[in-house]
């Protein structure tokens, strides 16, 4: 069993994240594992714990990532958790990528592992708390050419068979496919490990492979600004909201909030 | 108004919801509005869209083996809006920004070969003609501005985008079936069971009012229910009262996403999480206990109070308001 999960480094949702000239800024310092990969990570780490002993050594999950070279944070966090390989793909030429581009770059990434053995599963989390699309998974199974079960509040595997169950907005579905899938996990999928003390300190050292579009045969063209089909042409923080109107409840509290509605026409 | 052909996905098919209504809205500012669905459109859903002037309504004919409950399957979706827009040389898709629908939309804008903005919280065009979309990020701290490059271009637009308008005038509306192809590679459906709708309420996603409790209810939810019933509002909930398991859907980044003209958060402190899922809204209210909860940064208005006294007493007095009018 391969398992690749796909991890993203983001700006921290505590830290004051902002634009600077229509792009992200990516401080180092101030970015972290996307929280919601941790959930792909588990699943991935408890697919592997459940195999019997012999697949189990032959198991390996390899976690990637298309980031800048404070990525490794994110692969870092990774090692942490258990993963055995950690690789990330670097490329001036990826500044700016859309969701094609990223998609395309992690797709192929995928495809330069499958160049030593196939890779049984893809992993992702739900969506990463920076862009918020939460396509790129499709996205990258549509690459891959491989069913996608995405947002996934339970997960099993039986005799190679992935099963899935899900809520959408309208529906509580059953999915299954047979392996190689793609799957994505809701943040209920379940509950990610603490960062084990031994396998921290072995993180610290651990290589990380950086490979970048040449090495994944990738044309330059399909991805960054080159590539992109959207441009963000403007970015600004929204004006600060007026101080807040804050009332202590002496009794006409409720009274006071009606008031409120009412004077600003939202009744 | 240009020459523009704008499809709007309708799924389900049997009711026209406000969402989709907003963006027939949006359309038509666009251009000339169509719609494609996956089944055959309700008489009162046709109804409907011929007050809003669409014309026509593209209904996919799928092959056999994804008639039935495959048919919703973002891939499905996708394959669907691809052809309705090869068959109707259109340029610009549009779809309400639910999970499955986002996934339908970029799907679609990978085998088109075309520009993809998810999430959008208004569309126009620019000098060029080109679509833009603006969106509010990281938490509606931010907005931001981006253009589609190319010809065709595919949006989700939250809802609250624009106050849904019917047409000047209003139009008979045709239904003409298209064949879809589908290539991709599929899971199988083996159970699906539809959410019910609560009737008497709007919906999470669409309300332009939203009331939300959390831990601070205390597992009672009847003061949050009341005051939002008194405003015609949805009832929401802070991820940590769903996992109690006082109530079964949540707002925030990982749950849904509102932006509602008025949002009213009560025994919700406000975390980081919570708060990507609401901030975008336009008025914020809060009721919390303790003077120092997070959630008081970002409100307009707030009263420090136990939410079982407040709710009940700004309920009456809404009702009384209402009924005086
Ligand atoms: C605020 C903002 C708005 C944006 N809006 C648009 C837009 O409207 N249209 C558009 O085309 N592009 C847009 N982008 C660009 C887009 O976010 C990037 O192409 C890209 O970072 C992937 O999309 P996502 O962050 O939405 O990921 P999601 O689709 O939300 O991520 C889901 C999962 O995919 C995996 N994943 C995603 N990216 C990576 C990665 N780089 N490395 C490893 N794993 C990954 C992770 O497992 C993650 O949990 C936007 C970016 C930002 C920051
Ligand atoms: C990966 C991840 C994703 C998450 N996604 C989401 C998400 O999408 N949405 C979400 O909501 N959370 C999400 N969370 C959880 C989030 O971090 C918070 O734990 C959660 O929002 C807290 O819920 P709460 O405000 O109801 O509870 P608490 O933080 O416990 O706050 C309860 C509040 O009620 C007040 N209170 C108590 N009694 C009363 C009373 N009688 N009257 C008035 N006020 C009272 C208290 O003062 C307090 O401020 C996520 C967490 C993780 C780790």
């Amino acid at each position: 069993m391969r398992i690749v999960v796909l991890v993203k480094y983001v700006p921290d949702i505590d830290a004051d994240r902002r634009f600077e000239d229509c792009r992200v800024v990516r401080t180092p310092g101030e970015g972290t594992l996307n929280e919601l990969d941790e959930n792909a990570l588990e699943a991935a780490l408890r697919i592997v714990e459940s195999l019997d002993d012999d697949a189990r050594t032959a198991a390996e999950v390899v976690a990637l990532t298309v980031a800048p070279e404070q990525g490794d944070l994110a692969l870092r966090k990774a090692f942490q958790m258990g993963v055995d390989r950690g690789v990330r793909v670097s490329d001036d030429a990826l500044a700016g990528s859309d969701y094609a581009g990223t998609a395309a770059a992690l797709a192929a990434a995928v495809r330069r592992l499958e160049a030593d053995g196939p890779v049984d599963l893809v992993i992702t989390g739900m969506a990463a708390l920076d862009g918020l699309g939460s396509v790129v998974p499709a996205l990258v199974a549509a690459e891959l050419g491989r069913p996608a079960l995405t947002f996934a509040k339970k997960v099993a595997l039986t005799d190679g068979v992935l099963e899935v169950v899900r809520e959408t907005d309208e529906a509580t579905e059953t999915l299954s496919a047979p392996l190689p899938a793609l799957l994505s996990v809701a943040d209920t999928a379940n509950t990610p490990r603490m960062p084990n003390f031994k396998l921290i300190m072995a993180a610290r050292t651990k290589a990380i492979e950086a490979w970048t579009l040449a090495d994944l045969g990738l044309d330059a063209a399909l991805v960054g600004d080159a590539g992109a089909r959207t441009t963000t042409t403007h970015a600004a923080p929204r004006p600060a909201r007026p101080e807040v109107e804050l009332v202590q409840d002496k009794g006409s509290g409720g009274k006071d909030l009606a008031e409120y509605l009412i004077r600003h026409d939202l009744v | 108004m240009t020459n523009r052909t704008v499809l709007v996905l309708l799924d389900p098919a049997a009711e026209v919801r406000s969402s989709v209504l907003e963006l027939l809205t949006i359309g038509r500012d666009l251009g000339r509005v169509e719609v494609v669905t996956l089944e055959s459109p309700s008489v009162e859903a046709l109804a409907r869209l011929g007050t809003h002037g669409v014309e026509t309504v593209h209904q996919a004919e799928l092959p056999a083996a994804v008639r039935g409950d495959a048919r919703h399957l973002p891939a499905v979706v996708a394959a669907t809006l691809a052809a309705a827009v090869r068959r109707t040389d259109a340029d610009v898709v549009l779809a309400p920004s639910t999970f499955a629908a986002k996934e339908a939309v970029a799907l679609a804008g990978h085998a088109l070969g075309a520009g993809v903005i998810i999430d959008a919280a208004g569309v126009t065009e620019d000098a060029d003609g080109r679509i833009v979309g603006t969106k509010r990020v990281f938490a509606g701290s931010w907005d931001t501005t981006s253009v589609v490059t190319t010809d065709v271009a595919l949006l989700t637009v939250r809802a609250n985008a624009v106050v849904p308008k019917p047409a000047d005038a209003a139009v008979a509306t045709e239904v003409e079936g298209f064949a879809v192809p589908v290539d991709a590679p599929l899971p199988a459906v083996t159970q699906r069971v539809p959410v019910v709708r609560d009737a008497a309420r709007p919906t999470l996603e669409e309300a332009a009012v939203v009331v939300a409790g959390g831990r601070g209810t205390g597992g009672d939810f009847g003061p949050v229910e009341d005051l939002a019933d008194a405003l015609g509002a949805a009832v929401g909930a802070s991820r940590d009262a769903v996992f109690e398991g006082w109530f079964d859907r949540y707002v925030g980044q990982t749950g849904v996403t509102v932006a509602p003209r008025l949002y009213i958060g009560a025994g919700i402190s406000g975390a980081p999480h919570h708060r990507g899922g609401m901030q975008a809204s336009q008025v914020i209210v809060a009721v919390n206990a303790d003077p120092e909860a997070p959630i008081f940064e970002i409100c307009d208005f707030a009263v420090v109070g136990d939410l079982a006294d407040v709710l009940p007493q700004a309920a009456e007095v809404i009702r009384a308001h209402k009924a005086a009018r």
